[in-house]
Parts: structure tokens; sequence; C-alpha cells
């Protein structure tokens, strides 16, 4: 019978790169940056590290195929390198491999580091690719944006919100980000806005404009892992522990089947229940501190809101207005500007969301700092809402 | 004579929904050529970027065909497909495999594709009769259409629709009875089109108005009336397309027809849509006749092709689903000249990078995967029942999962529901911005949707849709095109 990871890995160190358009640096440099963070932060040299995991989503413009990158970027002794790709969810599933290899015991110290080199395409946005062979020849001509607003309408018709409510909403979402990304000297946006500039900004995909859009950025982010008892062993103190590690993924039921009605993410839901008996929570909106979730777009952390059950079905307009999720709400979300201004280096961002976790629940975030925070959730996810990879992960002190 | 038991059972027509606005078309070509504002009178049909003579002739048949939730099924009978055009798509690949494709149709047909003159059209109607009256079909469909491409500020511009008609010929239930043809083959260069060329390249109007028509089309008529032993005073419907204004007429009197029993060419509201364009007249007055009534088409082009129908008592039955009729009132002004250059590729539009995208087809998966892409069949499962798109192995009902038990299922003449939708100003599009939504269809599946023929701010969650084949997208670096099925908001 699976026990659950809860407690039995902690969080050595964390890195983060500066997110942005690091026009100075590709994807190599980038990986050396948030691993120079991570690996003083927790102490190690580089001979320590005994299995790595690399997560990049888009290789035609990262750092390509395979886990060599890494291993040639970092001079890593030899190790077992495992590239994993699983869409914007890629950097939670590097660190879910390295997390499991320690806890299975097959190694002490495991490196998980997530990287994306996104400003090399020549022009905005997220790149465009070939998803197979047979998909171009039938899917509808869409970008992510699009794809992601869809929710919008499913989602108004549902609840009998208005255009211009969620709409307003979903600005509210982002004017909350961008104030908390001013906050970060890390994060690739660091102006706040106005509720007026997100109404008013130029139509990207309806009804979702340029601020309800999430940054495409460069960067790269980085987790060393141990159990806590080799933690306690090295002096670490004030230990994080990994509480909960979920993944849902999509079958095809959203996009074929008539039961989803459009409006949510079906992953989410079931990622994010599992995710709360892992780490034994019972009230989430209770007891969840803060979180960091996959807000590529407002309407995606809108919805999310009560994927996560911490807003109930069709409150989350409310509760975002309400400022609920504010920096001075009862759970601040996106504290670090979230993917919106912190930026999304896809294969980095599940790691980036992790790491903000990581800082604050060890008091070292800065201007941003919350009071005593004791859980954090991240949530991220890849794919389209019809069709997508949910990670949820919990994280916080250890006996907490 | 008449020829009992052969001829027209079923027709249909379909005409793009944008019209292009004759003044608009002037206004933005007098600076070069001020006697164009002659030509500024009425509209144009206009075919979206995503329509060529293919997809056109596709709707039409589907006019033309019984109506019935199943093509598969109910469009078994047809054995036999003549497709016309002088703009077809691909010139080595049979341009009539993708409509039948397209149709569901059985795969035991006679399939060809027929082109190479204005008569074309005319020829395929005389063709698909005596390949009937001659025992080799029992179902004969044509489909027709055209989308001629003339150069930016030409006469023709303004003259041209884009369109498309369907006739099904067979031995029952015959609407119009085939009473003959005639056919002059004379290489009377008005115009032609090389090999390779974009364009087509005409000689003087006044030679082809004087030598050509005024003397081809009534010799041919005359031998038809003088064949089928039809007095020219018979005549209920005279059907000529031709641009030259009142020459029809003319040539209805040289022939002792009454010029009255002229049909209209559509020239103010649809334009001369090719070889298509008399059968899209022959749609229109068969939506007019009355049984006993004769009608006489005559199509000018290196000759002239000539036909003789009489029409019976099943022409109420036969009418179309929407016919020239229905789709000249669905209609919608264009006054974007610069947006009718852009869909024709008269224009070098500034794309931006995302339209870089290779668009090469792996063609071993569209032959693999060929009913699906072609006619939107997906499956049913025989287990729950559950209609679902694409086919798979497994069964998606979550209740369910039985494997290898989905039978092939068509959506194509389905109407589905929007559940959500976007309009995307980032991702390339012709035509931006690309509206695209998760549609649905109440015998189950969904499948997210390519919009189109749909403006800003007019869909929403519950807009009804009807879907439509389509161009899905150009490879222009290898010169091809692949289609898939779109939804058009009803």
């Amino acid at each position: 019978m699976a026990t659950g990871i809860k407690d039995k890995v902690a969080i050595l160190g964390m890195g983060c790169s500066k997110f942005g358009e690091r026009w100075d640096m590709g994807a190599e440099e980038l990986m050396v940056e948030a691993y120079l963070e991570a690996a003083k932060d927790a102490g190690v040299e580089t001979s320590q590290i005994q299995a790595a995991w690399l997560s990049t989503h888009i290789d035609e413009q990262s750092v390509g195929k395979g886990g060599t990158p890494l291993s040639v970027a970092l001079r890593l002794p030899n190790i077992a390198v495992t590239r994993v790709e699983n869409f914007c969810a890629s950097g939670s599933e590097a660190f879910r491999g390295a997390v499991y290899a320690v806890a299975a015991g097959a190694c002490d110290i495991a490196l998980a580091l997530g990287v994306e080199k996104l400003k090399d395409t020549g022009y905005g946005g997220l790149p465009t690719g070939q998803p197979g062979t047979l998909l171009p020849q039938w899917g509808a001509n869409g970008s992510a944006p699009g794809n992601f607003a869809q929710l919008a309408s499913a989602y108004r018709a549902k609840h009998g919100v208005s255009k211009q409510d969620l709409k307003r909403a979903i600005a509210h979402v982002s004017v909350k980000s961008h104030e908390n990304g001013a906050k970060n000297p890390k994060a690739h946006l660091q102006k706040p806005i106005t509720e007026e500039m997100a109404l008013n900004a130029p139509m990207i995909a309806e009804p979702l404009g340029l601020f309800d859009c999430c940054g495409v950025s460069d960067g790269a982010a980085a987790a060393i892992v141990t159990t806590p008892e080799i933690a306690r062993a090295m002096g670490k103190k004030d230990i994080i522990t990994v509480k909960a590690l979920q993944l849902a993924l999509s079958n095809g039921l959203e996009s074929m089947h008539n039961s989803w009605d459009g409006s949510y993410f079906h992953t989410a839901r079931i990622a994010s229940k599992r995710a709360y008996d892992e780490a034994g929570i019972k009230k989430p909106r209770d007891e969840i501190s803060m979180m960091e979730v996959h807000d590529c777009f407002s309407i995606t952390e809108l919805v999310t809101m009560e994927d996560l059950f911490i807003s109930d079905e069709g409150r989350a307009v409310h509760d975002v207005m309400d400022g609920f999720y504010d920096a001075g709400g009862k759970v601040p979300c996106q504290i670090d500007g979230g993917l919106k201004c912190f930026g999304h280096p896809i294969g980095a961002s599940g790691l980036r969301m992790l790491y903000e976790m990581y800082l604050q629940l060890q008091g070292r975030a800065g201007a941003r700092q919350l009071k005593n925070p004791k859980i954090g959730m991240t949530h991220n996810l890849g794919g389209a809402p019809s069709m997508n990879v949910c990670s949820v992960a919990i994280i916080g002190a250890q006996g907490a | 004579m008449t020829q009992p038991g052969v001829g027209i059972t079923a027709f249909g027509a379909y005409l793009p929904r944008l019209r292009l606005q004759r003044k608009a078309m002037a206004a933005a070509n007098a600076w070069a050529n001020p006697g164009i504002v002659a030509q500024g009178k009425g509209e144009r049909t206009m075919a979206n970027w995503d329509e060529d003579a293919v997809t056109m002739a596709v709707e039409a048949a589907r006019d033309a065909l019984p109506a019935g939730p199943d093509p598969i099924k109910s469009r078994h009978f047809v054995d036999a497909l003549f497709f016309a055009s002088t703009t077809m798509p691909f010139a080595d690949r049979q341009n009539a495999g993708i409509v039948a494709s397209a149709l569901s149709l059985p795969e035991e047909i006679h399939s060809i594709d027929i082109s190479g003159s204005q008569r074309a059209g005319v020829s395929a109607l005389i063709a698909a009769a005596e390949k009937v009256k001659a025992g080799g079909a029992k179902a004969a469909l044509v489909a027709s259409g055209d989308r001629r491409k003339t150069r930016a500020g030409a006469v023709q511009e303004f003259q041209y629709g884009d369109g498309a008609a369907s006739f099904i010929f067979g031995n029952e239930n015959v609407a119009a009875r085939f009473l003959g043809s005639h056919s002059l083959s004379i290489d009377f260069v008005d115009h032609f089109r090389g090999e390779g060329e974009e364009f087509d390249y005409g000689w003087e109007e006044r030679w082809i108005r004087d030598e050509g028509f005024s003397k081809i089309v009534p010799r041919a008529v005359r031998a038809l009336l003088t064949k089928t032993g039809v007095s020219a005073a018979a005549v209920d419907h005279f059907i000529l397309p031709c641009l030259f204004p009142k020459l029809d007429q003319q040539i209805a009197k040289m022939c002792d027809i009454d010029p009255a029993k002229v049909r209209d060419n559509l020239g103010a509201t649809v334009g001369e849509c090719g070889t298509s364009h008399a059968l899209v007249m022959l749609a229109h007055a068969l939506e007019d006749a009355k049984p006993g009534q004769k009608i006489l088409v005559a199509a000018f082009g290196q000759g002239c092709d000539t036909v003789l129908f009489e029409v019976t008592d099943a022409i109420a039955k036969a009418q179309p689903k929407n016919g020239v009729k229905g789709w000249l009132a669905r209609r919608k002004e264009e006054t974007n000249y610069m947006k009718w250059l852009a869909f024709n590729g008269l224009l070098e539009m500034e794309k931006g990078m995302r339209a870089e995208k290779d668009n090469k087809t792996a063609l071993t998966v569209t032959y693999r995967k060929r009913d699906m892409l072609f006619g939107l069949v997906g499956g049913k499962c025989e287990k729950c029942g559950t209609a679902q798109f694409p086919r798979t192995r497994i069964c998606v009902n979550p209740n369910c999962r039985a494997v290898d038990e989905q039978k092939p299922f068509s959506f194509a003449e389905l109407q589905g529901k929007i559940l959500s939708w976007s309009a995307d100003y980032l991702t390339y599009s012709q035509d931006p911005p690309s509206h695209y939504g998760m549609v649905t269809f109440e015998e189950g599946g969904r499948f997210l949707s390519d919009i189109t023929d749909v403006d800003i701010g007019t869909i929403d969650t519950g807009t009804k849709v009807r879907m439509s084949f389509r161009i899905k997208d150009f490879d222009d670096r290898r010169g091809f095109r692949r289609y898939f099925w779109k939804a058009v908001p009803v």
C-alpha cells in the first residue's frame, strides 16, 4: 500500500535565475545561474549530486533533446541525467523525478533543473510547433491564449456571469500579480498596472487582452533534494519537506465526451484532491497559507481557484474582487508575481513556483515576505483546458 | 422525341456568403482606370479564403443530395461522379476524388475531372446524362465549382463570381428529363491560360462577340432543336452565360427563341461563375420551372455545348435544401477591396513569423485517416452508443472503455452547438481573428473546431453551427493544400 510522499524528502537548496528577456544568456548559462544559487543554498558540491532531472518543453528553441545539455553545462560527474517534458508542467515533472529518486532510496542527493530559452524566436509570444503528423491536419488553428480563452465563454454561460464582470475580475487577477511582481527583483515584469490598463489593452484572444497573458521569458530554476535525515545531518534548520506531489493527465474526456462543460479543469480537481489527501489537508481554504498557480492567463487563474477547492464553484469572481487572493488576503496567490510577472520560461516554471514557496516558508522572501506561512501549494498546468497535464505540489515546514 | 426515364433527379447550388460590392471595387481602381466606374454596380460573390472549386462543389452536392444524418448510407446509391472546373486545385491528383471523399461517396464509383474550357460544366451534364442513358451508371453526380482568378482591376474581376452547382442524373423520379444534346468543337481562342500560368490572356471583345458567340452558339442551338424535334417557340427557359450585355437575347432571337425566355444571368448579384455558371443558372431555373417546361442550356467555349431538358411533375419534390435562392439570401456585403486582394493572392500581405510554420502534410497519415479528414467520420461505440470524434480503439465514455467496438459515424451532416469559443488575434490566419471553439453534437461527440464564415461578436455559447468542408492550410512550398471541416454559424 502506497504511503505517499509526505515528509519523506526535504528541499536542501533552491536557486532561480533572473527571469526575463535574457539577451545576454543562452539556456546553458541560465542553467548555471540557477544551479550555482541552489548549490550554494544547499551547501553541496557538484560531486555530491547523484542523479539529475532536466526539464525543457520546446527543444527546438532551448537546448535540444536529451539530458546532456545539463550534464555538460554543469560538468556533472557522469551521473544519470534524465530530460523530462510534460508541456508547461515540465518543471514539476523534473522535481517529481528527483524527489521520487530520493524517496526510493536510489540516491541521497538529487537535482531537478528546469530551463527555457524562449527569446530566440524572433517574435513575441510562445513559439509555434508541429504537434505530430495528424493533429495539424484537423486541429483548430489556435494559440495558447485562444485555447485558454475558451474557459471564459463556458464559465460565463455556466455561472451566468456577464462579459463585463468577468473581464473586470480577470483584470483584477493581473493587477494583483503586477503589484506583487513589482516587489520581486528577479521578476520579468516589475511595473504595477491599473485595472483600466488591463481592461483597455489590445485584444490577444477574446476576451483576453495583453495584460491577461503571462510574460514569455527566459530563465532557469533548480532544486536540490535529499532526505530530512541527511538535511539535518548537514546542519540544516527550518527544514522544508514535500507534503504532496500529484499529477493528473487528461485522457480525452474533456476534448471528446460531452460530460465536460468547458468551464473548469477536470484534471486540476483530481490532482488537488489527491494532493490534499496525500498531505492530510482537510480544509484547503483554511489550511493553505499561500500558493503559486499556473496563471498563464488571468482566466486560468480565476477558474483554478475553484478547481483547487479554495473558492466555491461559481464564487471565484467574488473572492478575486474581494481581494481574497491579494498579498494582504487570506490566501495570497502569485506572491512572486506569478507566471504573469515573474515570467514563464516553460521548463523552469514549476520549479520557480516551488522556489517562491520555499523562500516564503523560510522567511527569506524580502519585501514580499508573508507573515508566518506554514503550507505552500503550487499548481502547474500544461496543455489546454480540453487536454492537459496538471501538477499540484504541497510543501511546508517539517512537521507542519 | 423525348428520352423517358433519364434526367435530373436532384439539384443544388452553392454561393459563398461574401458579396463584394462593385462600387467599392471601382472606387479602388478608378485612379488607374477611370472607365472602370461603369462596372461599379451590383455585387459579386466572393469566396472566403478557405474556399476553392472543390469545397464549393462539395457544398453544392450536399445541397442536392438527399437529406439524412448518415451520408455513408444515404449517398451509397451514387455510382458516378463528374467534377467540372477550370480552377481545379490539383493538376495531377484527381479533384473528383476529393469531392467524393468529402461526400462520403462509396469507393466503387466512376469519377472523372472535366476541365479545359468554359463549357466543361455543361459537358459534364451531357456526359452524366449519356452515361445513365447507356446504362453505365444508375445515379451520376455532377458537381461543378469555379473560383476564377484575374489580375487586380481587370474588368473580369468585376464580372466574375465564385460559385458551384450540382446535379444528380438517374432514371427514377426524374424532375427534368434529358431530351438531348448537341456539341460543336471549334478551336476559337477567345482566351486561354497556358500551363503554369496564373491568369487568362484574352483577345478583342468585339471579335469574340461577332465571330464567336454570335456565330457558334446559334449554330449549336439550332442543331439541338432540330435534333430533338423541339420547336424554338417551345423553349421556356434559355440559359446562356454571356458577359456581353443583351447578347444572350440577340442570340435567342437569332434562334427564333423568344428573348423574354432568356434567363437572368445573375450578373447583378453573383457574377459569372466560370464553367459552373451555366449550371448555377440551370439550378436557378429549376427552382422556378413548372412541369412541362423546356429548358435549353448553352455554354460557349472553343465551340459550344447545348443540352435540352423537360421539366416533369417530380420537380416539386426535387427542390434543393437551399438552392440558388437560398444561398443568395444568405449574404454579407463586403466593401473592403484590400480583403478581396488578400483572399485571392493578389497582394503580398505581411503575415508575421508565425506564418512561417511548415505545413508539410504527411500523406501516409492523410490516407490512413481519410474518412476522418475528408468525411468527418468518427466512431460510434456499438456497446454504449457514444458517438465520438475521432474514432479510436478504446471508447472515450468513462463508464464503457470498450475496445474495438466503434463503427464509422459521420458528423458531417449533424448540427452542432458552440460550447466555448475565442477569437484569436495571435495565431496566424488569412482572415483574423481566427475563430475556433469546442463544438458539441447532440448525438454525442465534440471537438475543438475552426469556425469560418463568422463575424466578430456574433457567436457565443449555444450558437448553432453546421459543418462545412474547407481548406485547412496551404503548403505554398510544395503546392499542396489540405482540407478539413469547419463550423459555420447557422
